[in-house]
């Protein structure tokens, strides 16, 4: 992940030498030893492969218990959200891995309330975030906040749907969305080029803000300026995905075995897995750092000015009951004391009423 | 008529299985349109001719069918559609001045085309096929199929029948319309095996081994339409038109049309408004109802 070699140990007799460069080791070692987080949410209808998908990126299984219910059972679910988490680690280097799914969604023949389970996730872990970091003991700030959106757009139409459409735009501004063209290998490259293209224009006619690839600084080397070119020329990137081992060509090779030929998940001329896995490892910083710069302080932004006091609202609250409470407590005796004035002039004008009730209070 | 969502090849596999261009294709709409906001029928009406035999096809298409975020009830049009023909058709067999051959407009084949999730049917296809399958032939096809390794191709296929016969959805051929033991041996095994097709359509031609064939270029090998260790295409198409088209014809006029004339009859309580038998005006609502003729 990180591509500078970590250098010498330079002698700090040296002349001139402060000593600040081995910095960047010190962030290295720390990080490493820290582990990393990062949550990833996938979204898309059922049967379009994000399972099959999620398993191949990282070379893992996710879901090792799954029933997937029929069409009769699904007529009456809503969508859900299941979060798993799992730790895999490379070479040293840890990674914390959340993958939220959303089974159910567009399953529904009424799709409307489709997305208003999944925006309120992200909102609630925006929320959660909040009030940890506006608590008092910031330690361990736990971050669930979802850094990337993998949304599952179907081969099958011809382009985005009515659906696809109204979803991006309800979570553009609060999470960074990855478009990605499921099931690649139902295309021909003619079919996959003309899809690509009609989802690109798609989405600019709805003015749907799709994560970009920041471009490669002029500092980087020419390797990594192209192949950051090359990705950002493939988005959506269409995928396929397996982690079914074949024979191919005197080799085993992860793909899909048809009877008219074997598709391969990492060839890149069979499909852009390859891109997607390199574009999520090298640019997981920046989706981290996005979420962070550019959506959670949109929401958070949002919510101060709408909630005024939420921040420290704990105290505050409990402050407030109490002087509500004493508030209704008064008036509840001034009730009382007024009831028992009345009941005095009563008894005071209906003397021969036989008044013999005392007061009671 | 072809139903399904949009992008599913219809229009490429209704010109796959005719051989010419019937179908009006897709990408020729989709550049400029847009997905219709309703469900829309458009029907299209040609001519084919092979070995002297001439047949009047008319293909039906239903673009903006199940595109929707709400698709409630996006069966209705379709629904009212399929009525319409048999309500055309009925008045001009009550009419007193008949036609020697009354046009026949009616649906006699709904291919329903599955998506091919590899899960189950979706909802909306369970909720459209219980409306539907009382009132036309519907043959439900796996469509694309070549998004599926043929383990997936069985497993799905075996989903899909149980799930249909779970909810009580009769496709074509209905068990309870085999008429003797050699229909119903044939019937059984196109059912509880082959059905539902899973086809793939293209209507481009490529070279292999030596011949033409039609097929789809890929990088990693061409899938030929016709061969049947890639697709169920020529079961389909010899299904649908060599062994059962007349079947087709006879069981949409015995059957669903009779259903649809005993209940007009039986809601009318006589014969379409207006109209009368021999010359006798009847009352628009006799004390007892119409013999039906079954």
């Amino acid at each position: 992940m990180s591509k500078q070699q970590p250098t010498q140990f330079i002698n700090p007799e040296t002349p001139g030498y402060v000593g600040f460069a081995n910095l960047p080791n010190q962030v290295h070692r720390k990080s490493v030893k820290k582990g990393f987080e990062f949550t990833l949410m996938v979204v898309g209808e059922s049967g379009l492969g994000k399972s099959t998908l999620i398993n191949s990126l990282f070379l893992t299984d996710l879901y090792p218990e799954r029933v997937i219910p029929g069409a009769a059972e699904k007529i009456e679910r809503t969508v859900q959200i299941e979060a798993s988490t799992v730790e895999i680690e490379e070479r040293g280097v840890k990674l914390r891995l959340t993958v939220v799914d959303t089974p159910g969604y567009g399953d529904a023949i009424n799709c409307r309330d489709c997305f208003k389970t999944i925006i309120s996730y992200i909102d609630e872990q925006f929320e959660r975030y909040l009030h940890d970091e506006s608590g008092l003991n910031r330690r361990h700030i736990v971050d669930n906040r979802v850094h990337c959106c993998f949304y599952f757009i179907s081969p099958f139409g011809h382009g985005l749907k009515p659906l696809d459409v109204a979803f991006m735009k309800a979570i553009h501004n609060k999470v960074n969305i990855v478009p990605v063209i499921a099931k690649a290998d139902t295309l021909t490259l003619k079919e996959r080029e003309r899809l690509k293209k009609r989802i690109l224009d798609e989405i600019e006619e709805h003015s749907i803000k799709i994560y970009h690839l920041p471009d490669a600084e002029s500092d980087e080397d020419e390797d990594f300026k192209e192949q950051t070119r090359l990705l950002k020329a493939s988005i959506p990137f269409s995928v396929v995905g397996s982690n079914q081992l074949i024979e191919a060509k005197g080799k085993k090779v992860r793909g899909r075995l048809y009877p008219w030929g074997v598709v391969e998940v990492e060839n890149p001329e069979h499909n852009d897995f390859l891109k997607l896995r390199t574009m999520l490892i090298t640019h997981m910083q920046d989706l981290q750092e996005v979420t962070q710069d550019l959506h959670y302080e949109n929401f958070r932004s949002e919510r101060l000015k709408r909630g005024g006091r939420k921040v420290e609202n704990e105290d505050m609250n409990k402050d407030q009951i109490l002087l509500e409470k004493e508030a209704e407590l008064r008036r509840m005796q001034e009730m009382i004391a007024r009831m028992q004035a009345q009941m005095q002039l009563q008894m005071q004008g209906g003397d021969s009423d036989g008044g013999a009730h005392g007061h009671h209070v | 008529m072809s139903k399904g969502q949009s992008g599913l090849g219809k229009s490429t596999l209704v010109n796959t299985l005719f051989k010419s261009q019937v179908s009006r294709k897709a990408s020729s709409w989709n550049r400029e349109e847009k997905i219709p906001k309703t469900v829309e029928i458009k029907a299209i009406g040609h001519v084919i001719e092979e070995g002297g035999v001439k047949m009047k096809l008319t293909v039906i298409d239903t673009p903006g069918f199940g595109d929707q975020i709400n698709n409630e009830n996006c069966w209705e049009p379709i629904e009212k559609y399929i009525n319409e023909q048999y309500e055309k058709f009925l008045k001009e067999e009550v009419n007193i001045a008949r036609k020697k051959r009354i046009p026949d407009t009616r649906v006699h084949c709904c291919l329903y085309f599955i998506s091919p999730t590899g899960h189950s049917l979706r909802p909306l296809d369970l909720e459209f096929m219980k409306h539907l399958s009382k009132v036309v032939n519907i043959i439900p096809v796996i469509a694309k199929a070549d998004t599926m390794t043929l383990e997936e191709k069985s497993e799905f296929k075996q989903r899909v029948r149980k799930e249909l016969e779970v909810n009580g959805i009769e496709f074509y051929p209905q068990k309870e319309f085999d008429e003797d033991l050699e229909d119903k041996t044939e019937n059984d095994k196109i059912r509880q095996e082959s059905m539902p097709f899973a086809v793939v359509g293209s209507d481009k031609e490529y070279q292999v081994n030596g011949k033409r064939v039609l097929g789809r270029k890929t990088p990693w090998g061409i899938i030929e339409v016709e061969n049947l260790s890639h697709c169920e295409f020529a079961l389909l198409r010899d299904f649908v038109i060599r062994t059962h088209l007349q079947d087709l014809k006879e069981v949409t006029h015995n059957i669903h049309y009779e259903t649809y004339r005993a209940k007009r009859l039986n809601d009318n309580g006589g014969l379409p408004p207006g109209e009368g038998l021999l010359g006798t005006v009847l009352p628009p609502v006799p004390a007892t109802p119409c013999p039906t003729a079954e």
